[in-house]
């Protein structure tokens, strides 16, 4: 193998993913690569990148220092790194400056949390569901209580139903400003983040208002929301969304034509389309690509049929592509927050089934805690009966009838899909979840060959990892 | 300012007088480094805490290192799983002496709500912690109270902490 | 108690029979839910019937949306896999299910079908101890490589911690009793 080491070169993305493909049927016949395209591939390569691996960091460098190969590095990013998102690992094969192959290794932030949800009541699965995909914590809610509610059989009011959309839009308008400012601080747009993280505070504050806190809200319960929106928030709404407006063309104006970003972005980490069907890729990558495929517009929920929005979509499938994706994205959801709050909904936030929903109408307390002084009275001063309910609901919970359901919103990042099984108790008998980084993840090895380690950071980060989901 | 009776009245006027000591607490706690730890949820936060609103660098603290070799402070900022712990201490290891450690929210405090086989019930199994910030996550706010009495407790030169479960196999601060 | 039985929606119909047509051996149950769908297939015929559902013009179902394992210890064949599959074109989803014992836990792989299967089996290999035969590359995936035993398993312990509080003590979480009447010690 040392011997004068056969020219190498990088193997195209097509042609990796063919290897790993094999479709047997004709559905995913990739295209013969081009003549410009054409170079050797390695077969261990190919192999190894298929693999996408735990493969370890001892393994692949003692494989790459068998073979002699003096120009191959083995460099371990992460999993403590600011570039890689949160506690990802990347074990990239670099030849010089230009990446032969690179795996993720994934699990240093696994939580148990499907395991822990089995040990909670159906009301307190919300509080751990909540905690996985950190930066979108309202979806990650309202995706569990759709499907206990699926369960139930049951839906929830409507005006929870829209408060759940409004909240949900905001949630990613503020997800996608965090996407943005992290990518910008990683290819040195420091502006970008100062600015990404100021919109975002604003998005927290009303979130903090309404649910009482900024982040992992255990705001949507199972039949409903736990409390309504206090006072003055709808105007603080509106104003925000006024301001928003303003400054995503602020934010455009920084990057969309600057140079270096286009530069930093353009035919960066480019995938097909059939690489992205058959890698299950959702979300705003997939529409970067050129598939207007949207889970609010395909099977809507929570009433998403009423309100008049587009699917953003491009067609290059890089990281530019994404960028626009995700920027027009935005202006949707501020298209969609004002509908809903023009046509709200008057009436109860949480089913009026006594078995069901939760007995006390909460309300935010200048405390910041939701309670309910009226409910209280009467469960201490009034009625043995309500306060022997209350006391099951909270301690016991409710009971959900046997079965299992699949359900599925359109996450920042994806289709995140809950898979709910009930056994008829008042745990949950098994949940699983579908988180899009998850499966998007899949496409860092795919993407990053023949890129430039500079390279590497831009593509990763344009997939929008969130390790808190990926790993659970 | 120079005390009577000690032969420092000579002194010309404004010079001040400390110990190397003092000097070197105050040097210390004024250009304090963190190490990025971000893990989870705590880890938004904490880049909360570095952005414009919350501005750490009021305190001389917004230049997060990538190095641990560059850092003096360890903001273990989230859930520390079971894979994710022997990674966390050689970070640590790395680090340069004097050094800090920060445990940032409940999970990485006690284990918090997440009392399960994957996660560390307590990062101060591993490293020793000198400050431990309760919240789920806890505000930027409350992360910065957390480090500005850290740095009362480095400034009055209070020992560091010491880890409580000694693992057999390290040789540190017997 | 069993789950409530629904007819399937129109959209499937066309894929029930054509899988009850080509492959009557392969399909063990099909089952309604809540306006989900749900087949329970051979585990040996379980590749052919995704090639089918994947290629086929009827069925088109080219995304496989989730792939998630169930342990149902009061079974014999406790393991289950469950295939979440969608397809745009129709807008209809489907849910393959095959179930296999803790001895013989062999189930063939459909990443060649669906290369985003890849991470999804490691993941239920990592959880339930499922093998996925002819998977590229089956390693643990979260948890830790030298991680002994399946975590999700229902007879693996949640393994949590006893919490000491000032005059109380909590048990953790699996062993706080919940089932049937709730107690606090």
């Amino acid at each position: 193998m040392s011997e004068v080491a056969p020219e190498r070169d990088r193997a195209t993305q097509s042609q990796l993913v063919q290897e790993a493909v094999v479709p047997p049927g004709e559905a995913h016949d990739l295209p013969a690569p081009s003549a410009a395209e054409r170079v050797t591939v390695n077969e261990r390569r190919a192999q190894q990148v298929l693999a996408m691996g735990g493969g370890d960091w001892a393994e692949v460098s003692a494989r790459a220092h068998a073979e002699g190969d003096d120009d191959v590095m083995v460099i371990n990013m992460g999993p403590q790194h600011p570039s890689t998102h949160g506690v990802l690992r990347l074990v990239v094969e670099l030849r010089g400056e230009e990446v032969i192959s690179c795996q993720p290794v994934i699990g240093y932030l696994h939580t148990g949390i499907e395991k822990s949800i089995e040990y909670r009541t159906w009301v307190q699965g919300v509080t751990f569901v909540t905690r996985m995909d950190y930066l979108a914590p309202i979806f990650n809610e309202t995706a569990y209580c759709l499907a206990v509610e699926k369960l139930l059989g049951i839906e929830a009011p409507p005006r929870a139903q829209a408060l759940r959309v409004l909240m949900m839009e905001l949630n990613r308008v503020s997800s996608h400003l965090v996407w943005l400012a992290t990518t910008g601080l990683e290819l040195g747009a420091l502006s970008v983040m100062l600015y990404g993280f100021r919109e975002r505070e604003e998005i927290l504050d009303i979130l903090e208002e309404v649910t009482g806190l900024r982040m992992n809200h255990a705001w949507v319960r199972p039949a409903g929301v736990s409390q309504d929106l206090p006072d003055g928030t709808e105007e603080r709404v509106r104003s925000f969304v006024d301001d928003m407006r303003g400054k995503i063309d602020e934010y455009e104006t920084l990057l969309t034509n600057n140079p270096i970003w286009l530069e930093r972005t353009r035919g960066i980490g480019v995938l097909s389309s059939e690489q992205l069907v058959g890698l299950g890729v959702t979300g705003p990558m997939l529409r970067a690509g050129g598939i207007a495929h949207d889970l609010r517009k395909a099977e809507p929920y929570c009433g998403y049929e009423q309100y008049d929005f587009e699917v953003p979509t491009f067609t290059e499938s890089d990281v530019y592509a994404r960028y626009q994706v995700r920027i027009a994205e935005m202006r949707e959801s501020l298209k969609i927050i004002e509908q809903v709050l023009d046509a709200m909904p008057s009436g109860p936030v949480m089913h009026p089934d006594p078995k069901i929903g939760w007995p006390a109408r909460l309300a935010l307390g200048p405390d910041g805690l939701g309670n309910s002084p009226a409910h209280v009275q009467h469960i201490i001063g009034e009625s043995m009966e309500a306060l022997i309910h209350h006391f099951k609901m909270v301690t016991e919970g409710i009971k959900v009838p046997a079965g299992e359901v699949y359900v599925t919103v359109e996450s920042p990042r994806g289709e995140l899909g809950y898979h709910v099984v009930s056994d008829g108790g008042n745990l949950p008998y098994r949940v699983h979840v579908r988180d899009p980084s998850f499966v998007n993840l899949q496409t860092v090895p795919v993407m990053m060959n023949g890129l430039l380690v500079a390279d590497v950071i831009a593509a990763l980060s344009s997939t929008d990892p969130v390790l808190g989901g990926v790993d659970r | 300012m120079a005390g009577t009776g000690s032969g420092l009245e000579k002194l010309p006027g404004g010079i001040l007088v400390t110990t190397v000591e003092k000097l070197a607490n105050w040097a210390r706690k004024g250009s304090l480094w963190p190490a990025t730890f971000g893990l989870a949820c705590c880890a938004i936060e904490m880049m909360a805490t570095g952005a414009g609103r919350y501005d750490l660098a009021r305190f001389g603290m917004e230049v997060f290192r990538a190095s641990p070799r560059q850092a003096d402070l360890m903001i273990v900022a989230g859930r520390v799983s079971q894979k994710m712990a022997p990674v966390l201490r050689t970070i640590y290891d790395q680090m340069p002496e004097p050094k800090w450690v920060i445990s940032m929210g409940v999970c990485a405090t006690s284990g918090g709500m997440f009392n399960n086989y994957a996660i560390v019930q307590g990062v101060d199994q591993i490293v020793p912690v000198d400050m431990y910030v309760p919240g789920c996550p806890p505000r930027p706010e409350m992360l910065m109270d957390g480090i500005l009495r850290l740095h009362q407790k480095i400034m009055a030169g209070e020992p560091r902490a010491k880890l409580v479960l000694e693992p057999a196999a390290t040789t540190r601060e017997a | 108690m069993p789950p409530e039985t629904t007819q399937p929606p129109d959209l499937i119909q066309p894929v029930l029979t054509g899988l009850r047509e080509r492959f009557g051996e392969a399909v063990r149950e099909v089952s309604g839910h809540r306006g989900e769908v749900t087949i329970e297939l051979a585990t040996a015929h379980l590749v052919e019937v995704a090639t089918w559902l994947r290629d086929d013009p009827s069925a088109a179902f080219t995304h496989l949306s989730d792939l998630s394992g169930t342990d149902y210890p009061e079974r014999p064949d406790r393991l289950c896999v469950d295939y979440h599959l969608y397809s745009r074109e129709h807008n209809v989803r489907l849910r393959l299910k095959v179930r296999v014992t803790v001895s013989d836990p062999h189930v063939p792989t459909v990443t060649g079908v669906w290369p985003t299967a890849n991470w999804h089996e490691r993941e239920v290999y990592d959880f339930f101890g499922v093998r996925f035969d002819g998977h590229p590359n089956l390693v643990r995936i979260l948890m830790p490589e030298d991680w002994k035993g399946y975590p999700q398993r229902k007879d693996y312990p949640l393994g949590g911690v006893d919490v000491d509080y000032i005059d109380a003590h909590v048990p953790p979480p699996d062993q706080r009793r919940y089932r049937g009447g709730w107690t606090s010690t």
